[in-house]
């Protein structure tokens, strides 16, 4: 069948969960800052394809500029908290950052 | 009148009163206080026997009553009644009484409770003043109780002596037995005729409201009364033994007024009694009488002699009264407090002056002690019966009654001659005892140069008495005022009345010839016999004793009575108290010790349930919030990607909730 | 089934199997590895739906930005002497299963909606670049800016936060 706008949607929804994954399962920061960089990037592929199917203006794919911009952003901050999170425990093992456990 | 009588009657508890408070402080340690009250009030009594005398009528009364006790069924009045017996009765009680508490002023004045004594002497008079006074069987019993209460702290005045705190507690527990007795008897008659007030119950007895058995056993019970306060047969033990009180108080209480309580209370409820109790009344008057005489005989100590006369006299009056003959019991009960009163103090006089009272230590005192030695001539003389002494007229009026009535029932003779032996037998005894003390050759020489007559404060009064005793002044008047209360004359009008015993006038006259023939012989006899022993030394005293030892130990150890009550009343209450203490210690105390032990077991229990129980639920609930809060606690993890979990988790469950 | 479906077949299971790669793999590097190549897919992606602008965008400042800074962070933050660079997982089950879940809600929530698809659309392949430079100067004018601002903020910030001791 033609490619239509629900298999970029489940294509994106895949990412997405392996994205997810990712960010759950893995002991390494790093790591989990690669799972969250896919999430966005399964968002931005819904926000594209709702832009060329539903809504033509181009919306979406400004929005999806915006989702990138703010990915650096956000990847460079997480990383200044895991490097600092590194200063402390001298591990970057988030099993080990329970500080706050109960 | 009747405010002399509440007046004559408040005297003496107001010089009681001030002597126990402030009698230490007054001058003179306050004698003139209770001294002044009696004199005075035999000065508002001799008005109240002017008027008696003035009517001149048997039928003399003058009464008034308050209302006491008002529960609407029950009623109960006080008052004061004053009748011919009355008006004589209080004259010769505040006379002998005041001139006691005079003698007492010398006989004390060394004593160291001086002030108390006069407060008892008070205490003593208010309660004898008011037996005389009041008009019901309720007030009776009152003052009955108050006069006893004076006789124990007055026998017991000198209480360190062991002797005479025994003596007072027996004197208080024998008039005890009596007063239980007469208590039941004053119930009796309550509980049928719902009064107390002689008037009224003497109507109700008249009426037939209580009659047969019941009444006489009313009258027996009431009598039982007088025969502790008067010293019968057989409750007369603490009479004796009462001897260990100052002689002023045993010429007080238990020679002249106290112990004739019981006879003037016998004569003022005369017409309760029938004709059987009349007649266990006579019984026990004779067999006193005679009993108390034939111990008197062998006594030693001259009180101990006057003593058993005093029982023996009293007697004597029972007789009197339980013969029918009224006037004469009553006659004889006065003359007797004034000649008894009179050797009581004769005998104190001499004992002051030889500071003993045995007449082992007397002899030939008749010329150191004039004074003393004609007046208690005239009292032995007037108690033996002597003509024309006052004891003379009222032993022989008595023995008159007794023949008069074992004329009528000749199967009761025996009372007279009885009575009439002890007649004997009381002349005999006295005139032993004034041989002993006042004749002779003195037995102990340092106590006879010791010896002196007694001060003025002490002979007057003797002298005073001896008038008394002297009174042909008493016959005629005194007959015809103290004349028999009959039971009709209560009656209400219309109802027929059992009568007690009648009057016969003509037997009358021929046993009253009689009677006087008798008993001057037989007094005369006495006398001689006694002359003889102990005067003229003709027969032996002592020999007659050694022939007849047996009787002699008998009357000696005075038939073994208080040895009698001793083994079986006195010995049975101990046991009954022992008993008693053991079924306390062991039964109560050990049943409130079981509790005690089962509370405090219970206690215990109470406190591990408390402490394992109630604390092991707190401390279990405590346990289970903190098991789950642990088990919570787990999930706060710290890390953050466990969280993400729980909110994907969290998601996925609602979307297959909302699915369905 | 036309040629352009067999490519984007062929893309999407090459930006998969990526995903996947980065996932599985124990190797950090090799987890950046899978991502790189994601990223790339992700790139072809766009260009087949129409966005030629922002697959380039995407390469730029992905793959040439933020791969790198996440390398550079692999790279400070490992112990290089120590010879292990592996990574463990936790929670593995629990988390495949609430991952599959949500998978699950995703897909049923794309096949029951109703997409009011525009039909003409399909058809065009327009180069967007002229159009999004316009939108950007214009309706999105305020965004951009905010955009730009929070960029210099989160560098300042991160380069604060980064800073070795006081």
């Amino acid at each position: 069948m033609t490619v239509g706008l629900e298999h970029y949607l489940v294509l994106s929804a895949a990412l997405f969960s392996l994205g997810l994954l990712a960010v759950i399962t893995k002991k390494n920061a790093v790591t989990v800052l690669m799972g969250i960089e896919l999430i966005l990037n399964a968002a931005n592929i819904n926000f594209v394809a709702f832009a060329r199917f539903i809504d033509t203006d181009l919306d979406g794919q400004i929005f999806a500029i915006f989702v990138i911009v703010t990915a650096a952003a956000s990847a460079a901050v997480a990383l200044a908290i895991v490097l600092n999170l590194y200063e402390r425990l001298h591990s970057i093992n988030l099993e080990e950052a329970d500080s706050l456990a109960g | 009148m009747i405010t002399n009588a509440i007046l004559i009657l408040l005297l003496p508890l107001l010089a009681f009163t001030i002597q126990i408070f402030i009698g230490k402080r007054l001058p003179r340690k306050g004698d003139w206080v209770s001294t002044g009250a009696m004199f005075l009030a035999f000065f508002l009594a001799v008005p109240i026997l002017i008027q008696a005398l003035s009517s001149y009528d048997p039928n003399f009364k003058i009464t008034q009553s308050w209302e006491w006790i008002n529960f609407g069924a029950v009623n109960v009045t006080f008052g004061i009644h004053i009748d011919n017996l009355t008006a004589i009765m209080l004259i010769v009680v505040t006379l002998i009484s005041s001139l006691i508490h005079l003698y007492s002023i010398g006989y004390m004045h060394d004593d160291p409770r001086y002030n108390r004594y006069f407060a008892y002497l008070s205490i003593f008079s208010f309660s004898m003043l008011g037996l005389i006074l009041v008009d019901g069987f309720f007030g009776i019993y009152i003052f009955w109780e108050l006069v006893g209460l004076s006789s124990y702290l007055l026998i017991g005045f000198w209480f360190e002596k062991n002797s005479a705190a025994n003596a007072a507690k027996k004197a208080f527990i024998t008039n005890r037995i009596g007063d239980v007795a007469m208590f039941a008897g004053i119930l009796i008659i309550f509980t049928t005729l719902g009064v107390f007030n002689f008037e009224e119950v003497f109507r109700g007895i008249a009426d037939g409201q209580l009659s047969g058995g019941l009444l006489t056993a009313a009258g027996i019970l009431i009598f039982m009364g007088a025969v502790g306060k008067s010293a019968q047969f057989p409750l007369h033990v603490w009479l004796p033994d009462a001897m260990e009180g100052p002689t002023p108080v045993s010429a007080l209480i238990h020679a002249a007024t106290m112990v004739a309580a019981g006879v003037y209370m016998v004569g003022r409820t005369f017409v309760i009694y029938t004709a059987d109790a009349l007649l266990v009344i006579a019984y026990i008057g004779t067999i006193t009488a005679f009993m108390a005489a034939t111990i008197a005989l062998v006594q030693k100590d001259i009180k101990r002699v006057l003593a058993y006369s005093t029982v023996s006299q009293l007697g004597f009056m029972m007789v009197g009264l339980g013969t029918g003959g009224y006037t004469a019991g009553l006659f004889h009960l006065i003359t007797h407090a004034f000649f008894k009163a009179l050797l009581f103090l004769g005998s104190g006089s001499v004992i002051h002056a030889v500071h003993s009272q045995e007449m082992d230590d007397m002899g030939g005192l008749r010329k150191k002690m004039p004074i003393t030695f004609w007046t208690f001539l005239i009292g032995t003389l007037a108690i033996s019966g002597v003509p024309p002494f006052s004891g003379f007229w009222s032993k022989d009026a008595i023995l008159a009654s007794a023949l008069e009535f074992g004329m009528v029932n000749p199967t009761h003779m025996v009372i007279f001659v009885v009575t009439l032996i002890a007649a004997g037998m009381t002349g005999f005894y006295m005139l032993r005892a004034v041989y002993l003390t006042f004749a002779g050759e003195p037995r102990d020489k340092k106590k006879f140069d010791h010896a002196h007559e007694s001060p003025l404060v002490m002979t007057i009064p003797l002298c005073v008495l001896a008038l008394f005793a002297v009174g042909t002044i008493w016959w005629g008047w005194l007959e015809h005022l103290l004349t028999k209360p009959e039971l009709s004359s209560y009656a209400s009008s219309g109802v027929q009345v059992l009568e007690a015993g009648g009057g016969h006038p003509d037997v009358a006259h021929t046993a009253h010839k009689i009677a006087m023939f008798s008993s001057i012989a037989i007094a005369g006899l006495g006398i001689l016999l006694s002359t003889l022993v102990y005067h003229w030394k003709k027969i032996s005293a002592e020999a007659w004793g050694r022939r007849l030892k047996p009787i002699y130990t008998l009357f000696w150890n005075k038939y073994y009575f208080d040895e009698l009550y001793g083994a079986t009343v006195i010995a049975g209450t101990l046991l009954i108290s022992k008993i008693s203490s053991l079924f306390d210690m062991k039964v109560i105390d050990g049943f409130v010790n079981a509790v005690a032990r089962i509370t405090t077991r219970f206690a215990f229990g109470n406190g591990r349930f408390d402490i394992k129980i109630i604390d092991g639920m707190v401390n279990l609930v405590a346990r289970v919030i903190g098991f789950f809060g642990a088990q919570l606690r787990t999930i706060q993890t710290g890390r953050v990607q466990n969280y993400i979990l729980m909110a994907l988790a969290a998601v996925v469950i609602l979307f297959i909730i909302q699915q369905f | 089934m036309s040629l352009f479906d067999v490519i984007f077949y062929l893309f999407a299971a090459f930006t998969l199997a990526s995903a996947a790669l980065m996932v599985v793999s124990k190797n950090i590097v090799h987890s950046a590895v899978g991502l790189l190549f994601s990223f790339f897919g992700v790139a072809g992606i766009y260009v087949l739906l129409a966005a030629d602008f922002l697959a380039v965008v995407q390469v730029l400042v992905y793959v040439g930005g933020i791969l790198i800074l996440l390398l550079f962070g692999v790279m400070l933050t490992q112990r290089i002497t120590s010879v292990d660079m592996r990574t463990g997982t936790l929670q593995l089950v629990p988390a495949i299963l609430a991952v599959a879940g949500i998978f699950v809600i995703l897909f049923r929530v794309i096949r029951t909606t109703s997409w009011n698809i525009v039909p003409e659309a399909e058809a065009q392949f327009i180069p967007t670049a002229e159009k999004i430079g316009y939108l950007l100067m214009t309706d999105f004018l305020i965004p951009f800016e905010i955009v730009s601002v929070l960029l210099l903020a989160a560098l300042i910030g991160a380069a604060f936060i980064a800073r070795k001791g006081t």
